[in-house]
């Protein structure tokens, strides 16, 4: 879909931003181009829509020589996101996202509800936001709009340069995650500029590692993570990059279901004899439709006379998506060591221990031969 | 002495208003023209590569404000009546008032759209907007508001300077004024003064309401909140 060959930049100084970098990105895939500032990823990510003119080699989009279309209505068919947001502060959400659509001569009317539409995508009321100012919108909400601007006039392509970059770590990982899953009902081709490995390794397909300009490594994140090609992708991942490999992993992957499971309505010797029976000191118990309502645990039983009486409800449960990695400090902080996972009607699919996550650690430490 | 400038204003009603008319006459067209031109020679300097011509431009402007008015009024006459033109009457007073108007409006107008945030620039740009799909949906309503600050400074700036057009017998409330110096008559003089004083007041009363109707919504919320 995007193809850079032996791209360059050098500017009239002589300082090379960017060294023959050539590759290639799928159409639907979520590239990364990451690397310490002043590694030229933003350059690379500039030049495919030639806000930045390439100095040598050619970018092709879908076969075509980006040199050779109409500069305008190249960028019209990309949609770009930069870092400090850009919305117009004169128009509203409204006109704002219906930015590339007015300028490729939509009707009013489809502007309107193309905007309504993707404010709707991003998570946001259209009733209440379609007509405010960015003024009036927190920084979270700017962030989802600069999104949902992107994505205006439905481009296959979607540049974004840091866009996440300007808000607080707790907004910026629930963006993330919607980001993710927009992504995965819209499949665009992505690149995406950061010099946060942890963000590329959350939302990449693959990440293409960048320094002084040159291209080190371009690899599937559990590649980087578990191959790294030099010393200087090794010390850029970081020495914890086993920890960091299970954000790679969710729990589905990790989860097993339990021998034992107690139903609500059991009577409590009953629900003692099934424990002692299977040498359980605990298991999760569920209602008749299979939701998960908590803990039993064997010593609670002794004085309960029912069930739920002895029931500790879980303090975190996780869903079949959540990384390893969180769900790793929830079951730190949880009493029994182990989390339960749900489905999104809260039904029982499984729970996660530690003995599972190590299990899969030491086969992934394996296959690096260390 | 009040008591006699206001008898006055009291009893020849319709010569202060024929007076103030002509006046705003004045001060209307010539910054109409100032704004024109102002704006079309702030847009022009502040394209790329332009920096050194703006420069130029501006520093021109600043050194035409310095010439006294009665001086430009002098030289406007020598380079009209070179030109076959009236050079005495509403032509070169306009002229001249236009000319000393440029500089706020031409000066406004370049550093609001050099000002504006590149990151605005750069997401327009990125998303396929030409030159001129920039300057007029996102450069220049951000400008507005400075831009009217400085047409807003020129015509106050330009009642006051209109007066002394008088002179060249282009009527206005000059006359009364010179009148009055001319023939002891301090009412005259304190009438002129007044009204001079009051459509100075009154103009950048009005102009300030203007600016902040063309100040576009969202900037305006942005600054209230």
């Amino acid at each position: 879909m995007i193809r850079l060959e032996n791209v360059s930049k050098v500017y009239p100084d002589g300082t090379e931003a960017v060294r023959n970098l050539s590759l290639e990105i799928a159409k639907g895939e979520f590239c990364v181009f990451l690397g310490p500032s002043g590694c030229g990823k933003t350059t690379s990510l500039k030049m495919i829509n030639r806000l930045i003119p390439t100095t040598g080699g050619k970018i092709y989009i879908d076969g075509v020589d980006t040199s050779e279309r109409n500069v305008n209505e190249l960028r019209r068919g990309i949609g770009y996101a930069i870092q400090n947001i850009g919305l117009f502060p004169h128009l509203t959400v409204a006109q704002n996202i219906a930015t590339v659509p007015k300028l490729k001569r939509w009707p009013r009317e489809k502007r309107r509800a193309r905007a309504r539409e993707l404010l709707d995508l991003v998570g946001m009321a259209p009733d209440t936001f379609l007509d405010r100012y960015p003024c009036e919108l927190s920084g979270g909400q700017q962030q989802r709009v600069g999104v949902a601007r992107c994505l205006g006039a439905d481009p296959p392509i979607l540049l974004m340069d840091e866009p996440f970059g300007a808000i607080d770590p707790i907004t910026r990982q629930r963006l993330q995650g919607e980001f993710l899953k927009i992504q995965e009902r819209l499949k665009k081709t992505i690149v995406f500029v950061t010099h946060d490995i942890d963000e590329a390794i959350k939302m990449g397909d693959t990440i293409a590692l960048m320094k002084d300009g040159d291209l080190v490594q371009y690899a599937e994140p559990a590649t980087l993570l578990a191959e790294p090609k030099t010393r200087f992708v090794r010390d850029f991942v970081g020495a914890d990059r086993v920890l960091k490999g299970l954000r790679l992993l969710k729990a589905r992957d990790v989860m097993t279901r339990p021998k034992v499971i107690l139903r609500r309505d059991e009577s409590v010797e009953r629900a003692a004899e099934i424990l002692d029976s299977a040498r359980r000191q605990w298991a999760a118990a569920v209602d008749e439709a299979g939701r998960f309502h908590g803990w039993v645990e064997r010593e609670d039983l002794k004085t309960a006379s029912m069930l739920d009486e002895a029931l500790t409800p879980a303090v975190t449960t996780a869903s079949p998506r959540t990384p390893l990695n969180e769900a790793l400090s929830m079951m730190l902080g949880s009493a029994t060591g182990s989390v339960a996972v749900l489905d999104e009607d809260g039904r029982f699919l499984g729970l996660l221990s530690f003995n599972a996550i190590r299990d899969v650690l030491r086969s992934s430490h394996d296959e690096e031969g260390e | 002495m009040f008591e006699q400038a206001w008898r006055y204003i009291a009893e020849h009603p319709d010569k202060v208003l024929q007076w103030t008319w002509q006046h705003v006459q004045i001060v209307l067209v010539a910054n109409a023209m100032a704004a024109v031109l102002g704006v079309a020679l702030g847009v022009w300097i502040s394209g790329k590569g332009r920096e050194r011509i703006a420069e130029a431009v501006i520093y021109a402007a600043s050194i035409l404000m310095t010439i006294p008015s009665l001086a430009l009024f002098g030289i406007l006459m020598a380079v009209l009546y070179a030109l076959g033109q009236p050079s005495i009457g509403f032509l070169p007073v306009v002229i001249a008032l236009t000319l000393y108007g440029l500089l706020p409006v031409v000066r406004n107008t370049h550093t609001a759209l050099r000002e504006v945030d590149p990151a605005m620039i750069e997401a327009g740009r990125g998303m396929g907007m030409s030159g001129l799909q920039l300057l007029f949906r996102i450069k220049m309503p951000l400008a507005v508001p400075v831009i009217m600050a400085g047409v807003r400074q020129a015509m106050v700036m330009n009642v006051g300077i209109a007066a002394i057009g008088s002179y060249l017998g282009a009527g206005g409330l000059g006359q009364p004024i010179f009148r009055g110096l001319g023939n002891y008559r301090k009412d005259l003089v304190l009438v002129g003064a007044l009204v001079v004083s009051a459509l100075a007041v009154a103009i950048d009363l009005g102009m300030g309401g203007v600016e902040k109707l063309t100040t576009p919504k969202g900037i305006r919320r942005r600054r209230e909140s």
